[in-house]
């Protein structure tokens, strides 16, 4: 168990070498950071300086350690565009990413398990079938169009809840939130659908897909003829076998929701980290996007590290093997 | 052994059309229903300049007058009519439509074909190679997986902007744009090609082709590739139907296609700043098409896969 | 006369098809009494399994009962409502399924499912369940039962886990067991206390069970009644004894001459004719072509020394810290021209493994292959060429043995093509050719292979092994995965190609009496080491080894057949 904790451990480390590696080439081989630094008025003697400034003149290896220990301390430099350090532009626009995101989450995973175990148990049911078909419109509508389509209706026509913005917020010590203000929470409501809606199909019809495989095992099967009930069959056997693999996919998920928030923090000009993204790709502000690019490998990494935990804790063959 | 004529042999057409596939997809409407509406888009977006009524991308064609009109109603100043009417400079939506898709199909066909080979040929190497090359591919699908592709292919875009000079980068964004989304797509096709090559190789046909003495890329191309095609074909078809989205997500976010060659996800973008105005054709008849295409494609993956399934019989 | 506890009453179960309806069981009907092991046989497809799930009431979709009844205790549950039926299962008639590695959830300990049957079906509180379960893990033989109640299912090996599954079944004192093939996955001294295991528990608790096989071994050593089936149909019935002694329909009659004697040898296997269309082998035409085959140099065409495998049990970057199974251990043995030389031996015990190292398709960590006085393992490219055209191999498994995307014939041409033994425009009527030697029909060449039988598939690979017209043949369990009654056709022709064309042959297997009906010579292995090698004979008769000797108490006895 140890050891198998230790090696997840040591796996992610290098992952974050390896992200590493990519934002910092990034850094330095995508565009010219002097010139971007510098910009069109500039002498000779300003590139040297820079240079030796930034550690460019020295060799790779050097450099990446550099980069790496500059990472570590929450240093990427400054936005080309903005002219701010990068790591106090993210940490003013995290909180609203993490609360829109975990909001979507929760909401994703409730209702993604909840319809994923029913329409495995009642297949051939109306109302399963039903649900089966309207995911499928689900998976096909890109998450912008969900977040229009929203838009217009909750905000537009109806003039029920904001289309855009977080409204307003409450500053808890340097963390702004959203999720003590009436107009915080409603403000919250279409982005977290809009995030959530597409995660829940996904996770529904995984979970649906995995629990009708484990319904097809021998030990169903056996827990059947030993006249065990369809209650306990489908929610103490089934349904802990389903979850084994699931947790996995969850856990990827958790990572995809905070990478799509870039299109909801788009669709509704939500002060995030993601729409902080979008505009520095399109301005090709790298330090901006090296720093997101770290930030969230940590995120991601840290949440597969506590899912392969959490999957130990599961299946005991895991936890017996790494005894 | 002179009478070998009277032998009836199957013809390729006869076998297709006696298979369980097949039969399964007569008597499936849904499937059916899907095959003909994405056949219908596929085809019209491909023969798009006999179809559309104009050519919007032409600025011969082109009547600034024009703008703004309501779908089927004569324009207040030309008094043309459109079917699903025109943007904001005077271009028929109905053709911006099928123009637009074509980029969209051309660009999400592409990446799969692309994803595809890599991804069949990395899982292949990996499958029945093994050892360290295994141990390489798959850490870095694995290390992919980690970052959800919508995420690489923006920061392949990203960084692919960074490197081409300015005036190429219009002219390079639609290659830019498949390659971005073919290699994000990519680990889904080796990591199931890796599988199946897996259990192929512990066949005992394969020994025997061993036991011949066939060389290695020939019982991979010859006897393992042809079987694991199955599951490939599943994930293509919902392969399709992602970077279809994937691409009018891009391009929605205006990462993606140019404003020179609109695609479904442009359209939309530029549909999106006239819909709270009440001009909403110019947003809805793209929206629509993208879904009925994304959704007839994600219909036929999911049919597919089940009528593949043999458990699920 | 003691009553019949369950009664099957002209049972008919159907399934609608694509191609119309489907009957698996016709109009079956047999009883079982308390304390009565009731054994039905047939080969598969003979719809064996499918009234043991009628029984129980756990019949697949789409399939259902559509005509008879079925009794319990003077009660009919045919027509029970779901929830009747299910209170039935596990309490007044339990399963035992084949597979004891897959019937057990493995997230959840075996105390834990014991538990929660109990409970479901007897009303106990929890500390009474639990000793409940512990004596009855006890019953099964299994030691330290309370250490094992907190154990997962992986912590058992296989034979452990049908005692699991059987204690699960005894969960509520049941009147009726069905066993479906409960012994088959399992190795054959394991199957043996798993089996003594059943009769002594149907005995001690008056159980009646139906016991469901293929095997007439398990038959003849296991029950005291026997019904046959044979496409759905019920052909014989009656007591042990009476059936396999003296059979009265074709079809018992056939499928009993067919199963290998463990006791005496036969020239042939004789030929089971009922019901299939009887398919010749055309040696005569094979040997008339076939090149003389050059005697080896030392009279041994093959001398294997100190041949050693190790496989990588836990992988680590350090070298030192890999640890190795090791799977052959220093084995040696040479097979003579001419001769079919047996490897036997359990699960296990390395001799599959042994003849891949010979086939080179594993590599070896040690020892020699001599082929004609060279040594194999140290052959360049062009050498081992020449040497994979001088050997074939025929698998275990007909289903995986042939690509499934290969037309027949292409899977026949392979090895003629790229060995270039026939100038091109030949190979297809030589093809055509071997297809039809080895029994196929005409056109064979152009179909698939699933849309051949096991036998007819086991056929195929025998072509396209003689293509090459080796000298050397490896037999890695060829019948196997076959009924008994094609088992005999492909032996025969096995036979026809030693005796006929001079072949020499490798022969492995885990069943003894095809061994001896097989070989001339026979080593044993037991876990990766060469136990004992000797005439067939010589080793059945007087066993040297202990381990040997063994195994040969563990053969079925089929005394019964003898008679006949």
């Amino acid at each position: 168990m140890l050891t198998f904790i230790l090696r997840r451990i040591g796996q992610s480390a290098l992952v974050l070498l390896i992200v590493g590696l990519v934002a910092f080439a990034m850094f330095r081989f995508v565009g010219d950071p002097v010139d971007n630094m510098l910009g069109q008025e500039r002498t000779l003697e300003d590139v040297e300086r820079l240079k030796e400034q930034l550690g460019l003149d020295r060799p790779f290896p050097v450099q990446y350690f550099k980069f790496l220990e500059e990472a570590v301390q929450g240093n990427f430099g400054v936005s080309y565009r903005q002219g701010r350090e990068v790591s106090e532009i993210l940490l003013e626009r995290a909180p609203a990413t993490l609360e829109l995101a975990a909001v979507s989450a929760i909401f994703a995973i409730l209702l993604g398990i909840a319809l994923g175990v029913y329409t495995a148990i009642r297949r051939d049911g109306f109302i399963a079938n039903f649900i089966m078909s309207t995911s499928l419109i689900g998976v096909s509508l890109p998450t912008f169009l969900i977040g229009i389509l929203l838009i217009y209706l909750f905000s537009v026509e109806l003039n029920w809840l904001p289309s855009f913005g977080r409204g307003d917020v409450v500053d808890l010590g340097g963390w702004t939130t959203g999720l003590l203000t009436a107009s915080g929470l409603k403000s919250l409501v279409l982005p977290s659908i809009t995030l959530g809606l597409y995660q829940m199909t996904l996770i529904m019809r995984l979970v649906r897909s995995e629990m009708l495989e484990v319904l097809r095992q021998d030990y169903i099967r056996f827990a059947r003829a030993r006249g065990l009930s369809d209650r306990v069959i489908h929610f103490r056997h089934a349904l802990k076998n389903t979850m084994v693999p699931v947790v996995t996919i969850i856990g990827l998920q958790l990572g995809a929701i905070i990478a799509f928030a870039i299109i909801t923090e788009t669709v509704f000009q939500w002060p995030g980290m993601g729409l902080l993204f979008i505009n520095a790709i399109q301005f090709v502000d790298i330090p901006v996007m090296a720093a997101y690019l770290m930030l969230i490998s940590v995120m991601f990494v840290g949440i597969n590290l506590l899912v392969d935990i959490l999957y130990a804790f599961i299946d005991p063959r895991l936890r017996v093997a790494g005894k | 052994m002179s009478d070998l004529s009277e032998i009836e042999t199957p013809s390729r057409l006869r076998r297709m059309l006696d298979s369980d596939l097949f039969y399964a997809f007569r008597r499936s409407p849904v499937a059916m229903v899907s095959t003909l509406v994405a056949l219908l888009l596929i085809l019209s977006a491909v023969f798009a300049p006999l179809v559309a009524t104009t050519n919007p991308f032409d600025p011969a064609s082109l009547n600034l007058m024009n703008g703004f009109t309501p779908p089927m109603e004569p324009n207040a100043f030309t008094g043309e009519s459109f079917l699903l009417g025109t943007d904001d400079q005077g271009r028929d939506v109905y053709s911006t439509i099928l123009y637009g898709m074509r980029i969209s199909l051309f660009v999400g066909v592409t990446a799969v074909l692309f994803a595809m080979v890599l991804g069949i040929v990395l899982g292949l190497l990996a499958g029945y190679v093994g050892g360290w090359t295994d141990t390489i591919i798959m850490r870095a699908a694995d290390v992919q997986l980690t970052f959800p592709s919508i995420l690489v292919a923006m920061l392949i875009f990203g960084i692919a902007k960074g490197i081409t000079p300015i005036e190429y980068r219009d002219q390079m964004a639609i290659w830019v744009l498949i390659l971005a989304i073919g290699l994000s797509d990519w680990v889904q096709f080796a990591r199931v090609v890796r599988g199946a090559t897996m259990v192929e190789k512990g066949k005992d046909y394969v020994a025997a082709a061993h036991l011949i003495g066939r060389p290695s890329l020939s019982i991979m191309l010859r006897h393992i590739l042809p079987n694991v095609l199955s599951p490939v074909l599943v994930i293509a078809t919902i392969s399709l139907a992602l970077a279809i989205i994937a691409e009018a997500t891009l391009s929605f976010l205006g990462v993606g296609a140019p404003p020179t060659q609109p695609s479904l996800g442009t359209l939309i973008r530029i549909g999106q700043q006239f819909l709270f105005s009440g001009e909403w054709w110019i947003l809805f008849f793209p929206a629509c098409t993208l879904l009925v295409l994304a959704l007839s494609v994600n219909l036929l993956g999911d049919w597919l896969r089940d009528a593949l399934n043999p458990r699920l019989k | 006369m003691t009553e019949a506890i369950l009664s099957i009453r002209n049972v008919t179960v159907e399934i609608p098809t694509r191609h119309g309806i489907f009957k698996p069981v016709k109009n079956v009907s047999y009883d079982i009494k308390p304390g009565e092991i009731r054994g039905v046989v047939g080969e598969s497809g003979a719809g064996k399994s499918m009234t043991g799930n009628a029984v129980i009431g756990l019949l697949d979709d789409p399939a259902y009962i559509s005509e008879g009844e079925i009794w319990l205790k003077g009660r009919r549950i045919d027509n029970l409502p779901a929830e009747e039926k299910r209170r039935i299962r596990g309490k007044e008639i339990s399963m035992i399924f084949q597979d004891p590695l897959t019937s057990l959830n493995p997230l959840f300990t075996v105390g834990e499912q014991l538990v929660e049957t109990i409970q479901l079906h007897l009303n106990l509180g929890a500390s009474e369940a639990k000793a409940r379960a512990i004596a009855l893990l006890d019953a099964v033989a299994i030691p330290n039962p309370e250490e094992r109640f907190n154990q997962y299912p992986h912590q058992f090996s296989g034979g452990m886990r049908q005692r699991v599954v059987i204690a699960l079944a005894l969960c509520s004192e049941p009147s009726v067991i069905v066993a479906d093939e409960p012994t088959t996955a399992l190795d054959v001294s394991i199957q043996a206390q798993v089996l003594d295991l059943i009769k002594s528990l149907a005995r001690e608790r008056s159980i009646g069970v139906i016991l469901v096989t293929h095997d007439m071994g398990v038959i003849a050593d296991t029950t005291e009644q026997v019904t046959v089936m044979y496409a759905g149909e019920v052909v014989e019935m009656g007591t042990t004894d009476q059936v396999l002694g003296a059979p009265q329909h074709p079809y018992t009659q056939s499928l009993i001459a067919a199963v290998p004697r463990p006791h005496k040898k036969r020239h042939r296997f004789p030929q089971v004719s009922y019901g299939g269309r009887e398919t010749v082998f055309k040696i005569d035409d094979l040997a008339r072509n076939w090149p003389q085959s050059e005697p080896s140099k030392s009279g041994k065409m093959l001398e294997v020394k100190g041949l050693t495998k190790r496989f990588v049990e836990k992988s680590s970057i350090i070298p030192s810290r890999t640890t190795y199974f090791t799977a052959v251990d220093n084995v040696s043995f040479d097979i003579r021209d001419g001769e079919v030389f047996g490897i036997v031996g359990e699960s296990g015990s390395g001799k599959s493994t042994v003849a891949r190292m010979i086939a080179t398709l594993h590599k070896t960590d040690g020892g020699q292959i001599l082929f004609d006085g060279e040594d194999v393992t140290a052959m360049d490219a062009q050498q081992l060429a020449g040497y994979r055209k001088q050997i074939q191999m025929i698998f275990q498994d007909p289903f995986s043995s042939l690509n499934p995307r290969m037309k027949v014939g292409d899977i026949v041409a392979e090895p003629l093509i790229h060995h270039k033994i026939l100038p091109k425009g030949q190979t297809d009527a030589r093809v055509r050719e071997l297809l039809d030697k080895v029994g196929l029909a005409r056109g064979a060449d152009q179909k698939y292979p699933h849309e051949f039988s096991g036998g007819q598939r086991q056929r195929i690979s025998i072509a396209r092994a003689i293509a090459t017209q080796p000298r050397f043949l490896i037999c890695d369990e060829p019948t196997s995965a076959l009924d008994v009654s094609i088992q005999a056709q492909i032996l025969n022709i096995l036979k026809d190609l030693q005796e006929y064309l001079g072949l020499t042959m490798l022969f492995i297997s885990h069943d003894l009496p095809v061994v001896r009906q097989m070989c001339d010579r026979v080593a044993v292995m037991k876990s990766g080491q060469l136990i004992e090698v000797n005439d067939a004979e010589t080793l059945f008769e007087a066993p040297e080894h202990p381990y040997t000797a063994e195994l040969l108490t563990l053969m079925p006895h089929l005394a019964q057949l003898d008679e006949a």
